[in-house]
């Protein structure tokens, strides 16, 4: 293998897995240790410079980040970094004086944005502190789109969305609320210098079956209904309901109907229980409010008595595999089953719609009615038309809209100052020795052996009776510190200078996982099976460095390091040293200052 | 010195041994020696191969004399019994031991002050008695403990680190280990475990006195290009008999050996010493041949390592003094004191 280049920017970024795998790269372990110094506000501004929303996404994150979190690989559960985040959020001081000034001088470039949610929001952030003036339409009379419609109060408090949500409204938009964009032509017309589609994924599905057109009045669509909770104008439902679907909506919509007077609440969905989309969190949150999940069950008619929904019937299936190895679910022969029911939520899925842009305005969409998009800049084949969110690619999730509206910002700003909007920034790294004292290090290499800490709950007999008191009620200080002292820092990195190595295998003999091996160079295969434990998770990296006096060269394997520093507390030369990689994704100010 | 405790975490796909324990069951505390202390490889290595041998640690005593070599059973098989002695003195502690049980596996672990200067004579002394037994002397040519005098090892013309120079030859362990009658003599290099690691394995396996001299540089004060046991000195000047490698008795053989080049020595559990020689006229049976290869590669400035010398023939302590084949905390008050009719019986032989 050829030495590893540790100057490209993704390499080392790619080893802070958390941060790697999140959409908007927010530094985590950074704020981590933050927060275990009790300095909330700073840990909130790293996460809010990063992904504008962290009250909200501490309560509501799709946590991509702890899947792929490395304390999984070598215990069990990663890091609780979501709750982390929330406690950055709940903790924090008063941290208006630190938001972004916003010039009143500006700079004659008007910015329209579509649909006020996370997204647009974000393109706002952005824009607004560079001197952009922004027009923000939205159908609603309220701002905050899916985080405010979809999410229900009970899993986030008004309080914490409304905060965050003036953060960005109070630096001085344009807001047109309660104004809903039927023609983009339009709006091209109104003669901005920009406009951004940030409209989510709006139209929910619904299950026509058999029945549906007689009991449709009591059969939702399952965001509609949730948006309709948000907004008061619905407050009741009937006492025995059905969920249809298996993803976060489902979970939403049954929790929602728990409160809102549904007693026999059943979910079911049509594969098994562990190819349901919803996250494992949202599950377990549901089945403690006492709702069944009945899977292999394909839904066949909706049942009526005296013209009203009574029931729907279903057909039980078995999961198995064809001669291609493709997942099939063929009806076991049992009798159909039966669920009574007074209300059927559909959440089964949901579509983007574009009905209110004109086909002749040169922004093409593709076969699934998606806009067609350059991926990097979020530009459509309309130069002055951007996307992001839901719109963009589809239904996804908050963290990623954030992401599409950091680069769509940046894309804006690089096209109205009439730059190449694919000559993006670099990212902002910082690569710096944690070295103290010989044995000192500047961040806490004693990590905590204990596991998992729960987020502790309020009592369901209280929960269940209110659609607004909070569910979780986040970590105190004690167990948010507890739970910080589990994150293995792996942004302090461990870079091997070779010219400094004497090969004296102290490093080697201390690795707690067996990480390091000084071996003969060979093909990347080969390497990742000879080295001292092998390496089979292709997904991380070998660092590799330059040939070693004996011939040898050094190579770690990225997998398993624990971030210890122990290598380099025994390293007579320092050659291993622990260092602080810092990363942040270039924003539409660092363009600026270029 | 390290502050913190070693993370338990341990690499997933650790395999456990026969007993059920990882590599990681079998270490000691945290070193407290100075990073890059070779003995800290010859920890490491001893870990290793009692792990990967499925050694009980209960069943192993560890003893050592006064020194940064003789620190080291602190940092392995913290489960076994240990015993650190007197400076110079341990071979004295590990023969009383061994006769009091003789069914322990012994690791002797000593340095070049510990049995070349002050403990040579005790030294001298355990190699001629054969105690069933593996001696380590990490040997680093320097009194590293005191800050870097020359030690008797340290080879002639070799300069520490403060500029001193040694007038005298080096009293060379191994050889010197052969001479008193060792019946399994071994030397290496700190820095190379494939061979370290079998050569400790064959060492405990060996009925006798097994010896091996490491090489173990001290990074502190014997590190300079000056010197015969730094590390570059070292990496440029060792030369190896060839892989080594053991397999134990209860494994099955999976390795090709080639016929002419490659010999077997089957010890006398049954394990199997594969020796892949370089030098295929070498032959670890004959003590002349021996010393001689020790010497030729010291008049040209390098280091014989490698198994330098075996005999499977000799008898140990044990057998030539006839002592009962258990230990003594197992034999039971009629067998210790078999009473007045063998009293008289042995009264009656000095008549």
């Amino acid at each position: 293998m050829k030495p590893t280049d540790i100057k490209n920017p993704d390499y080392f970024h790619k080893v802070v897995d958390c941060q790697w795998a999140c959409p908007a790269h927010t530094p985590v372990p950074e704020y981590i240790r933050l927060i275990a110094e009790k300095r909330y506000s700073d840990a909130y501004m790293i996460n809010w410079h990063s992904n504008v929303f962290p009250g909200i996404l501490g309560r509501t994150c799709d946590r991509p980040c702890e899947p792929a979190c490395r304390r999984g690989r070598v215990e069990e559960e990663p890091v609780a970094i979501c709750r982390l985040k929330r406690v950055a959020a709940d903790y924090k001081s008063d941290i208006k004086d630190r938001l972004p000034s916003v010039p009143e001088k500006k700079n004659g470039k008007h910015i329209a944005l579509v649909g006020a949610g996370p997204a647009s929001l974000t393109v706002a952030r952005d824009l607004l502190p560079l001197g952009y003036e922004i027009t923000l339409f939205e159908k609603d009379h309220l701002s905050g789109g899916a985080m405010r419609t979809q999410i229900p109060r009970f899993r986030l408090p008004s309080e914490v969305l409304e905060e965050e949500l003036h953060y960005i409204l109070d630096m001085g938009i344009n807001c047109r609320f309660g104004e809903e964009i039927t023609s983009m032509k339009a709006l091209l017309d109104e003669g901005f210098d920009a406009i951004f589609v940030g409209t989510g994924a709006p139209l929910g599905k619904t299950l026509k079956l058999p029945g549906f057109e007689e009991a449709k009045s009591n059969i939702h669509t399952g965001i509609e209904w949730l948006a309709n909770v948000a907004f008061e104008h619905i407050s009741s439902i009937g006492k025995k309901v059905i969920v249809l679907g298996g993803g976060n909506t489902a979970m939403d919509c049954c929790r929602t109907s728990k409160r809102l007077g549904g007693e026999q609440v059943t979910v079911t969905v049509r594969s098994g229980f562990d190819e349901m989309k919803a996250s494992p969190w949202e599950i377990e949150d549901a089945i403690n409010e006492d709702i069944p999940i009945v899977n292999f069950h394909v839904p066949k008619r909706y049942i009526l008595e005296n013209g009203r929904l009574s029931g729907m019937e279903f057909e039980k299936v078995k999961k198995e595999y064809d001669s291609d190895g493709r997942r099939l679910l063929t009806p076991t022969g049992e009798d159909p089953v039966i669920i009574p029911c007074d209300d059927v939520l559909c959440a089964i899925g949901q579509e983007n719609s574009f009905p209110w842009i004109e086909k002749d305005l040169g922004i093409e969409f593709d076969q699934w009615e998606l806009p067609t998009l350059n991926k990097n800049t979020f530009q459509s084949t309309n130069e002055r038309v951007f996307f992001g969110g839901d719109s963009a690619l589809g239904p996804d999730n908050i963290i990623t809209a954030v992401a599409h509206g950091h680069d769509a910002a940046l894309s804006i700003h690089l096209t109205c100052q009439n730059e190449d909007i694919n000559d993006r920034p670099s990212p902002i790294t910082n690569l710096s020795s944690q070295k103290m004292g010989i044995h000192q290090w500047s961040y806490d290499n004693d990590i905590s052996n204990d596991v998992r800490y729960a987020v502790p709950h309020a009592q369901k007999e209280k929960t269940l009776n209110d659609l607004n008191l909070e569910v979780e009620l986040g970590f105190d200080e004690q167990l948010a510190f507890n739970e910080t002292m589990r994150c293995l820092n792996c942004d302090v990195q461990t870079v091997f200078t070779d010219k400094l190595c004497i090969e004296c295998d102290a490093c080697v003999d201390i690795c707690p996982t067996d990480c390091i091996t000084f071996t003969n160079n060979s093909d990347e295969q080969s390497l990742r099976g000879n080295l001292l434990a092998p390496a089979p998770n292709q997904d991380q990296d070998i660092y590799v460095s330059d040939c070693l006096e004996t011939g040898r060269i050094m190579a770690k394997n990225e997998d398993l390091c624990l971030h210890c520093g122990l290598c380099a507390e025994r390293c007579p030369t320092s050659a291993w040293d622990m260092q602080k990689y810092l990363f942040n994704t270039a924003k539409a100010e660092h363009a600026c200052q270029n | 010195m390290s502050y913190i405790r070693k993370p338990k975490f341990q690499h997933p796909d650790l395999q456990p041994n026969a007993l059920g324990f990882t590599r990681r069951d079998y270490e000691g505390t945290l070193t407290t020696l100075c990073g890059g202390c070779g003995h800290d490889s010859i920890s490491a290595a001893i870990i290793q191969a009692a792990a990967d041998m499925s050694l009980e640690p209960h069943r192993v005593a560890k003893i050592s004399g006064i020194g940064c070599s003789s620190k080291i059973p602190s940092y392995f098989l913290s489960k076994s019994h240990g015993f650190n002695s007197v400076h110079g003195r341990m071979p004295s502690v590990a023969t009383g031991a061994n006769l009091a049980n003789k069914n322990l596996h012994y690791i002797g672990i000593s340095g070049d002050g510990d049995s070349a200067s002050i403990g040579l004579g005790q030294f001298c002394h355990i190699v001629r008695r054969r105690i069933n037994m593996l001696y380590i002397v990490a040997n680093n040519g320097t009194y590293g403990l005191t800050k870097g005098q020359l030690s008797a090892t340290a080879d002639l013309g070799s300069i520490t680190k403060a500029g001193d120079e040694s007038l005298y030859d080096n009293i060379d362990m191994a050889s010197l280990a052969i001479e008193l009658g060792a019946s399994f003599v071994a030397r290496s290099f700190s820095g190379d475990k494939q061979q370290l690691i079998p050569l400790i394995q064959a060492g405990l396996t060996h009925k006798g006195f097994a010896f091996i001299d490491v090489v173990s540089p001290c990074v502190t004060f014997n590190n300079t290009d000056l010197s015969a046991h730094g590390y570059k000195n070292t990496w440029e000047n060792y030369v190896s008999l060839g892989q080594i490698d053991f397999v134990p008795m209860r494994e099955e053989i999976t390795t090709s050996y080639s016929a002419g080049k490659d010999k077997e020595i089957t010890l006398h559990d049954g394990s199997v010493i594969h020796l892949h020689k370089t030098d295929a006229n070498y032959d670890p049976s004959n003590k002349e041949n021996a010393i001689n290869h020790i010497n030729t590669h010291k008049k040209n400035g390098e280091i014989a390592t490698g198994l330098l010398y075996i005999d499977q023939s000799m008898a140990d302590f044990h057998e030539l003094q006839d002592t009962v084949d258990k230990s003594l905390n197992e034999l039971n008050s009629s067998e210790l004191c078999p009473g007045n009719e063998a009293l008289q019986n042995i009264n009656q032989t000095f008549k």
